[in-house]
């Protein structure tokens, strides 16, 4: 059992959690993920890490409250324990194991897109302590949904908002405030990482890919064991096949293929409605054309 | 003449009943049909189905006692090789094994080893453990990677030798491939392999779930940092295979080793639990072995009417006879030689139907099987919701990409040799994670070999 030594409540639907997991806490590298199994019940699911620190042996994590089992583990109180909590999974970003001296000169921008800010600060933090300092941009529906712009200010080089409704920062999409960085303000980037939702993702990389800029997105698809056992998180980069959680999470967003990855994601939504149609049309005694009935 | 009795039939669940739940299909033998069905061994001077079995069980000793109605004692007996005897009993391909060579199989029927094995685990759990002796401390420290069958095997012998085990499991419960991939109707988790786990904690093992070993430690963390004298990776072969055709990404296509996750581990078939599984319509299951079998029979539990699809004919079947009569009797339907070539979705990229050509058997191939060539212009498209692929697993290259001068081969098994020993001084190595998926027994008793060599290396 992990018991969740804080729970905070960041806005009304996201909840941020800090586990005891030392095993985990003394491993993680920014980057990587875990994966959570409140109860005795409860589905094996993948959460990203927002933070960890091995002296307290406490690790991180940020869970937006959308479907059933992470309504379960929102619910989970201060001081209570969950199940499981495995981890760290996949693979460490690629800077943690790039060349210090090279790395020192590399401009990096951030763009993190509504629960994303969450994984995004271990990465921007790391950099700072390692003595870079990285731009952020932070996205979010409006700015009773934004989450983390404190603590990335602390870490950030320049920390930049951007809300649909302009209830904070700029208003309009973080591509659009991407672009107006690069080309009005005349910023300059080696570097661009995307993390959020992947509609987000997918037209980050498209504005990276308009200015030549290579561009790191973090997939976070279906999975059950996260170990490389299932393959549920198959993604296919650059036409070939990869278990997200085993090869990533982390790709070359220029080579992602996120239409499928979005159709993937809504994988068990998809089947459980076809599961209805057909027991309804098998209870109606309708005589299905296209052959479902058979 | 105890060779006139002929094999005594097990109970099994009514085809019809069973295909509609996940209890066990067969019931096993009570103490009466276990006497009568001992009898009929012949207690042949050279065994030869003690030379046929992995771990060399005394067969006909342990069979003897059955008849003396001593089942206590043909527990020890078995235990003394073997500390899985209800799994065994249940999961092992007997017919090519210790009944395949059975002298009464030449001119009728083997004598039913598996099933009175089973038996014998079986009593053993209803009726208190066996008696094991564990030798005094001898002040090593033993670390195993995986709970499964060679993990198990492992870790019982070294501790029954004295040493100080810890089994890390990646999963949240112990068991491996007997408790994820296994379906509950062939092996029951809480009845059997909770009890078979329970036995190896006995005798002092340790488990701890949750540890991915190459992630959250390191195979040199834990010689390093964490004191262990020695370490032993039995950690499966958990990477799925897919044949990469077109459409296999679409929604409803998904790896046997994700599906009997989710029924196996997960209980996704009982409404209780969150994880969902698809459940109705039609399921292709695409492959001819065992886990094929597992998944085909899973979905038909589930409300699917479920088809097998295999590109050789049923004689080239890899499962055992007994999963294929099995699934037959269910009412799964066997569509022998025939191809996926495709995957086809519809327009919202959810499985539509599988594109398959019609093969032909040819000459042999390196595996002695005749070769399946595709008939040119016979293609056809079986509609279904869902598509299975079975094709096979192969190891997890996780800790082997961990560990500094750990070799491997190219299909990504650790390099051992016929003890266990790996190129890395103190870490020993059995199982799937070498041979590459194989048998629950051959896993066992390169578990069991690999202690003894354990042993060796930590007295020196």
């Amino acid at each position: 059992m992990f018991k969740i030594l804080e729970k905070k409540q960041l806005t009304t639907d996201i909840t941020l959690m800090r586990i005891d997991a030392p095993r985990v806490a003394a491993a993680a590298k920014p980057g990587q993920f875990v994966i959570v199994r409140v109860d005795e019940k409860g589905e094996r699911i993948p959460l990203t890490i927002a933070d960890y620190d091995a002296a307290q042996g406490s690790v991180t994590i940020v869970i937006q409250a959308i479907g059933s089992s992470t309504k379960k583990l929102c619910a989970y109180a201060e001081g209570d324990s969950i199940c499981d909590f495995a981890g760290p999974l996949g693979h460490p970003s690629e800077f943690v194991a790039e060349d210090p001296a090279a790395l020192a000169d590399k401009r990096f921008l951030f763009v993190a897109g509504g629960v994303g800010a969450a994984p995004v600060y271990p990465q921007v933090k790391w950099l700072s302590e390692h003595g870079i300092k990285a731009d952020v941009i932070i996205g979010a529906k409006n700015a009773e949904t934004m989450i983390m712009a404190d603590q990335m200010r602390a870490v950030a080089g320049n920390l930049y908002i951007a809300t649909d409704d302009g209830s904070a920062g700029y208003k309009g999409l973080v591509t659009g405030l991407m672009s107006e960085l690069i080309e009005k303000e005349g910023k300059q980037y080696d570097q661009v990482v995307a993390i959020g939702p992947l509609i987000m993702m997918k037209f980050v990389a498209l504005t990276a890919g308009k200015y030549s800029l290579p561009i790191i997105v973090s997939m976070n698809p279906l999975m059950v064991d996260g170990t490389g056992m299932c393959g549920a998180c198959r993604v296919t980069v650059d036409g070939k096949t990869r278990f997200a959680c085993v090869e990533g999470p982390e790709f070359d967003g220029s080579k992602v293929d996120f239409d499928e990855a979005m159709r993937r994601s809504r994988q068990y939504r998809d089947l459980e409605e076809r599961a209805r149609k057909i027991a309804e049309e098998r209870a109606a005694g309708h005589k299905c054309k296209i052959g479902l009935d058979k | 003449m105890a060779n006139k009795i002929p094999r005594v039939p097990v109970r099994e669940q009514d085809p019809k009943v069973r295909a509609t739940n996940f209890e066990e299909v067969c019931y096993g033998y009570n103490l009466e049909e276990a006497q009568l069905e001992a009898s009929r061994c012949l207690h042949c001077k050279n065994p030869r189905c003690v030379a046929h079995c992995p771990v060399s069980i005394r067969i006909p000793d342990f069979i003897e006692q059955i008849t003396k109605g001593d089942i206590a004692r043909a527990a020890e007996i078995i235990s003394e090789d073997s500390l899985l005897a209800s799994v065994c009993g249940r999961v092992c391909p007997q017919e090519n094994q210790c009944e395949g060579s059975c002298i009464l199989g030449v001119k009728g029927e083997s004598v039913a080893i598996g099933k009175l094995e089973r038996f014998v685990g079986d009593w053993s759990h209803a009726n208190g453990a066996t008696k094991v002796n564990v030798a005094p401390s001898n002040g090593k420290r033993v670390a195993v990677i995986g709970s499964g069958p060679a993990g198990l095997a492992c870790a019982a012998d070294l501790a029954k030798a004295g040493c100080e085990v810890k089994i890390f499991e990646a999963l949240h419960k112990a068991g491996g491939v007997l408790v994820y991939g296994i379906p509950e109707f062939r092996l029951p988790k809480d009845k059997i392999m909770a009890k078979e786990v329970e036995k190896v904690k006995a005798l002092g093992v340790d488990i701890e779930t949750d540890v991915i070993v190459g992630r959250t430690v390191t195979i040199d963390s834990l010689l390093d940092n964490e004191g262990y004298d020695a370490v032993f990776i039995g950690s499966g072969a958990g990477l799925p295979m897919f044949m990469g055709i077109p459409g296999e990404n679409l929604n409803g296509v998904v790896s046997a080793n994700e599906f009997l996750t989710r029924a196996n581990l997960m209980h996704a078939y009982d409404p209780e639990y969150d994880t969902p599984i698809f459940k109705g319509g039609r399921t292709v299951v695409v492959g001819g072995g065992n886990v094929a079998m597992d998944a085909v029979r899973t979905a038909k539990r589930l409300g699917s009417d479920a088809f097998i699809v295999y590109r050789r004919s049923e004689e080239e079947l890899p499962a055992r006879k007994e999963e294929v009569h099995h699934a037959k009797e269910e009412g799964i339907e066997f569509r022998m030689l025939c191809n996926p070539l495709e995957i086809i979705g519809d327009e919202n990229g959810v499985v539509r139907s599988v594109k398959c050509i019609r093969m032909e058997l040819g000459e042999p191939d390196e595996s002695g099987r005749r070769r399946p060539i595709p008939v040119e212009g016979s293609e056809f498209e079986i509609e279904c919701d869902q598509v299975i692929m079975a094709l096979g697993t192969s190891p997890n290259p996780l800790i082997a990409s961990t560990t500094q001068g750990l070799e491997t081969t190219r299909r990504g098994g650790i390099v051992a040799n016929e003890v266990g020993a790996t190129s890395r001084k103190g870490v020993f190595a059995g199982g799937d994670a070498v041979t590459g998926a194989a048998t629950v027994i051959l896993a066992m008793g390169a578990g069991r070999q690999a202690a003894k060599a354990i042993l060796e290396y930590l007295a020196e």
